[in-house]
């Protein structure tokens, strides 16, 4: 029985985040004492997959996964983990893996488990630890199946470097028709996704107001960071809902976080909490942030924002 | 059309999480349960569907008598009758093949569940409902039209939207957008009184084995005390980026 990991591509290349989830899977197929087979659709240089031990890939080419869709990816996987004799399916953390997870759970008879941030602390009885109650806290599941697949939580585990020279795979897998169709897609064009970001620069409502956004959306460019935002700033309209981060919007899980003028109501803390290195910048030195962030400047964000812009492009500058 | 809207029993998301027992239970003292905010765009948004076409709503919760207060407040908003099956929900799986049953007996046209419990965040119940039942399933939805037999939904994908669409029955898991939360409805008196005339109809269950246990839970690791510095002296943050955070 193989582990096998499902990693997830872009424009024909492997997501940034897929090279966290195979070093998981390889460190499970250690711990297992097993093979791991790498499962991937449509990408054009699978090279760099073997940086982080695979012993075989399969790299799936055909057109009808070149978009996902729920129906069709699930099924692919499914079939792909059958013919491999496969105990345990590692996913990834995006809406995409969460979306076709619970599916490919009934398909492969398998038990799921999203938001996992370790490696197994036993095998018998198999025992995750996972994050729930919206980041306020941690679990140990005991998993009684022998199938499981685990979808892990970004940025819990890290990279682990292996080099292989894995085997490739052929084999020749059915899609089915599906019965959901896509009628069109909106990406905002130019922006990085929170999903995808390394860093993500977040401001409230002590901005005052959605015309004060220049310098907020200049300091995420010089970054290369993500833009998000705070519940009442999107409730108001100033920002998309798709900015906001906490509770009942995203979760973030990055290296960096920067909050400008969120005060840190429980719920925004909450869905910041697995991020790395977190800044806050507040003019009220009571403000609830100041007692979950790393570090902190009390003052004007207006004062501040534009001055750190400029040295951070000086240092750029001379650094780069 | 027969609407099915499930309803997950949470914590209010200002919730102070602890736990007793050894860190093997969750501690409910203090704490006010609400509708899963995820299920609560969903409940709105069925109840526009009804004001337009006279649908009837359903409500479900997997869970014990504690959960009544909760399905009896969606029969306040406008639903028609709630369903409990009583069993303490433990396991996504479980909660999920429950509600499959009751909906492969009672034959809904459109099931709407949350994107995924703010408790448990197990992400599992309508996907694994849609797989169980064999129906079309969207999540993450932000937007659902209906027209005859077909739904268009928007979905919330990494970077933008996409617009889906499927034939009915089918099962969505909204989130905030599906309806503004300034939309969502709230018991009025009137359905406050009507709502002790509808039916909560109690399912008993069977025993059945748990594919899942949870042994205990960890509280996050106490911060440490936080850094300040000087808004005059802006380097030490740069610095920070540079060497600590390791993002410039």
């Amino acid at each position: 029985m193989s582990v096998l990991t499902y990693i997830e591509s872009k424009d024909y290349k492997a997501k940034k985040n897929s090279f966290e989830v195979i070093s998981y899977a390889r460190a499970l197929a250690d711990q297992l004492s097993t093979d791991l087979v790498i499962l991937c659709f449509n990408i054009k240089n699978i090279n760099e997959l073997s940086n982080y031990g695979p012993d075989k890939i399969l790299n799936i080419n055909n057109d009808e996964l070149s978009q996902f869709n729920v129906q069709k990816y699930a099924e692919a996987i499914s079939k792909a983990s059958s013919k491999l004799s496969v105990s345990h399916i590692i996913i990834g953390g995006s809406t995409d893996c969460k979306y076709l997870a619970p599916s490919l759970s009934v398909k492969t008879n398998s038990t799921y488990i999203s938001n996992v941030v370790s490696l197994p602390s036993s095998l018998t009885p198999f025992t995750l630890r996972r994050s729930t109650f919206s980041n306020k806290a941690f679990s140990d599941v005991i998993i009684k199946n022998e199938k499981i697949i685990i979808g892990i939580c970004n940025n819990s585990f890290g990279l682990i470097e292996k080099k292989s020279s894995p085997e490739i795979l052929n084999l020749e897998i059915n899609i089915p028709e599906s019965t959901i169709n896509q009628e069109s897609i909106e990406l905002s064009s130019g922006s990085i996704s929170i999903a995808d970001a390394d860093i993500v620069v977040s401001a409230g409502r002590g901005l005052k107001g959605p015309e004060n956004w220049g310098m907020i959306e200049e300091l995420a460019k010089i970054l290369g960071a993500a833009t998000a935002c705070s519940k009442p700033v999107s409730d108001m309209g100033w920002r998309p809902h798709s900015e906001h981060v906490g509770q009942t919007g995203k979760p973030v899980a990055t290296n960096l976080y920067i909050a400008i003028g969120i005060s840190g109501a429980i719920q925004h803390l909450a869905g910041v909490s697995s991020s790395k290195v977190k800044v806050v910048i507040n003019s009220d030195p009571d403000a609830p942030f100041f007692k979950a962030a790393d570090y902190g400047i009390i003052g004007d964000a207006f004062d501040i924002v534009p001055k750190l812009n400029e040295k951070l492009k000086s240092f750029k500058a001379v650094n780069n | 059309m027969k609407i099915l809207v499930c309803i997950s029993c949470v914590p209010d998301t200002t919730s102070k999480i602890n736990f007793i027992e050894n860190d093997t239970t969750f501690d409910t003292n203090g704490i006010q349960f609400v509708i899963n905010p995820n299920d609560e765009f969903g409940l709105t948004r069925a109840m526009w569907i009804k004001e337009m076409d006279n649908s009837t709503v359903d409500t479900i919760n997997v869970g014990l008598e504690n959960t009544e207060p909760i399905l009896k407040k969606t029969l306040a908003i406008g639903a028609d009758k709630a369903i409990r099956i009583n069993e303490k929900p433990t396991d996504g799986f479980r909660v999920a093949k429950l509600i499959s049953d009751y909906i492969s007996n009672n034959n809904y046209d459109l099931i709407i569940a949350g994107r995924e419990s703010i408790d448990y965040n197990g992400t599992m119940v309508p996907g694994i409902i849609s797989e169980i039942l064999n129906i079309n399933f969207i999540t993450n939805c932000v937007g659902l039209e209906i027209d005859g037999n077909k739904i268009t939904a928007k979905r919330e994908i990494e970077g933008g939207t996409e617009i889906l669409s499927c034939n009915l029955p089918a099962i969505i898991g909204g989130q905030k957008g599906l309806v503004e939360e300034s939309d969502l409805k709230i018991p009025n008196m009137r359905g406050i009184m009507q709502a002790r005339q509808k039916p909560l109809e109690i399912i008993e269950t069977e025993n059945d084995e748990i594919g899942t246990e949870i042994i205990k839970f960890y509280k996050p690791k106490e911060k440490e005390e936080i850094k300040m510095i000087d808004s005059e002296n802006l380097d030490e943050l740069v610095e920070i980026f540079n060497k600590n955070a390791k993002v410039i």
